[in-house]
């Protein structure tokens, strides 16, 4: 009887151990490489940056493999900015036609601006509006396979006339931003400073003086930099902190 | 005489000190530096972007260009900068040696630009260039299959050697050229072959032997390659 109660016993105690390993796996994360096998299995599925090979899921980035509730998803360290539907962006005239601009937004395909998405009343010379050189925050409003169109309709968007841009490595910026918006608010809050991140990387940061947009900017840099770091929002704030105080 | 010993003493199956560097190229999408002994090269990858002229956009993939080239000061007599007949060539096979890694239908009508340069030539170059390119695409964040490794493997007299410098190249016996170089690149986990080159003379058991050898020393090299590639980042940690 009593033998009994110590096999169960010990069952659960290896299934509790299981769970704990396969939770630990799920926590961690991997830095892995173009070609290698991140786990194998047929239970779990293959998210962006990773592809199903027969029984293995292998990684088709050079990235962090993060494996959560059995969905495999590879982060890339580097990379340029694919448009989105419904993204924001910001980017640079470069060009201007009789019936829009087109903007520069980092990314590999050629994106326009079209008059009727704007708040311009069409005139003779567009320019008046925006000009080559501007510089605009805009959403994403169509991705064909040739070519983005942006829009400036909606609210916030439009032509930026005063504060800072900066620019970095579009796969940061989820990082930047943090889970739902911590780091930025932070760096928002402690700064007093406004600031747009545009998903391909580049930021407009607006402050009260230069001073607290350069200490923005330095503490964008800063997370830019790190990101294997853990615990960054924290360590943002107390840096930030410390130089306010200065 | 026979080959029965090196010139620098390594052993027949051994490549130089392998030395690889990512990010050297900071205005890059990617970079990196790769170096088997004293030959040295470097590649930069710009890309995915626009291409133009419009004609060569394929709607169906991305266009991959690769440029070799081998730097002024890089061999001890002077070398004319710019392409030439044969760094025409070694671009063109480089470009279909690393082709099979990269999934270029992900991005249709661009074009990826990879800059190949040789800062210091001992043989084995466009060897060097496409694992420092390897190393580029990855870190430029392209999806890709798989790695490439690229290892020259040859017959010096009447043995066989790996990684060959320019001394082995030239080696002579009886007044007459005696050396048979192979280039070789693979994918790095299959080791499905991208690449072969032979220059010189060889029989055919011979060079599969060769190849075996050459599959033996890519996994070395394939290793050193994860290997860059996961420190880097731990330097952020």
């Amino acid at each position: 009887m009593q033998k009994k109660i110590k096999e169960e016993k010990e069952i659960t105690e290896k299934a509790i151990e299981k769970q704990a390993e396969k939770e630990q796996k799920e926590k961690q994360k991997l830095i892995v490489v173009p070609g290698e096998t991140i786990v194998s299995g047929m239970d779990y599925l293959a998210g962006e940056g990773c592809i199903r090979e027969g029984k293995d899921i292998v990684a088709i980035k050079y990235g962090l493999a993060t494996i959560e509730n059995n969905l495999v998803k590879v982060i890339p360290l580097g990379g340029t900015y694919m448009p989105r539907v419904d993204n924001v962006v910001i980017g640079q005239v470069v060009d201007i036609t009789f019936n829009g601009w087109i903007v520069d937004i980092f990314s590999p395909y050629q994106s326009f601006l079209p008059l009727a998405e704007t708040t311009a009343r069409p005139r003779q010379d567009i320019s008046e509006y925006f000009d080559i050189g501007d510089i605009l925050v805009m959403k994403v409003k169509a991705v064909q396979p040739r070519s983005v169109t942006l829009t400036a309709k909606e609210k916030g968007l439009g032509k930026v006339t005063s504060g800072l841009i900066t620019r970095v490595s579009p796969v940061r910026v989820a990082r930047i931003i943090g889970k739902k918006g911590s780091m930025i608010a932070t760096i928002k809050e402690v700064t007093k400073t406004k600031i747009v991140v545009g998903q391909n990387g580049l930021i407009w940061i607006k402050g009260e003086n230069a001073e607290s947009e350069l200490l923005a900017k330095e503490a964008i840099e800063l997370v830019a930099e790190n990101p294997l770091l853990d615990g960054l929002t924290e360590k943002v704030k107390e840096y930030l902190e410390k130089k306010v105080k200065k | 005489m026979a080959y029965t010993k090196r010139f620098d003493g390594r052993a027949f199956d051994e490549t130089r000190p392998i030395k690889a560097e990512l990010g050297v190229v900071e205005n890059a999408d990617g970079s990196a530096l790769f170096a088997f002994g004293d030959t040295v090269a470097i590649a930069a990858v710009y890309g995915p972007r626009q291409l133009f002229p419009q004609h060569l956009q394929n709607p169906q993939k991305a266009l991959l260009r690769f440029y070799y080239d081998m730097l002024s000061f890089s061999v001890k007599e002077r070398k004319k900068p710019g392409p030439s007949r044969r760094s025409l060539e070694i671009s063109d096979v480089a470009t279909q040696a690393l082709e099979p890694a990269l999934m270029l239908e992900k991005f249709q009508n661009c074009v990826i630009d990879v800059y190949a340069q040789v800062l210091q030539a001992n043989a084995s170059t466009r060897t060097a260039c496409i694992n420092a390119a390897s190393l580029a695409l990855a870190q430029a964040g392209l999806p890709m299959k798989d790695l490439v490794v690229s290892v020259s493997v040859g017959k010096i007299g009447e043995s066989l050697v790996v990684d060959l410098t320019k001394e082995e190249e030239d080696y002579q016996e009886g007044g007459k050229k005696a050396a048979t170089d192979i280039a070789i690149a693979m994918l790095g986990k299959t080791k499905h072959i991208s690449l072969l080159q032979l220059d010189g003379a060889i029989k055919p058991d011979e060079l599969f032997k060769a190849i075996e050898m050459a599959k033996k020393a890519a996994e070395s090299i394939y290793q050193a390659q994860i290997k860059t590639l996961k420190e880097i980042s731990k330097k952020w940690v």
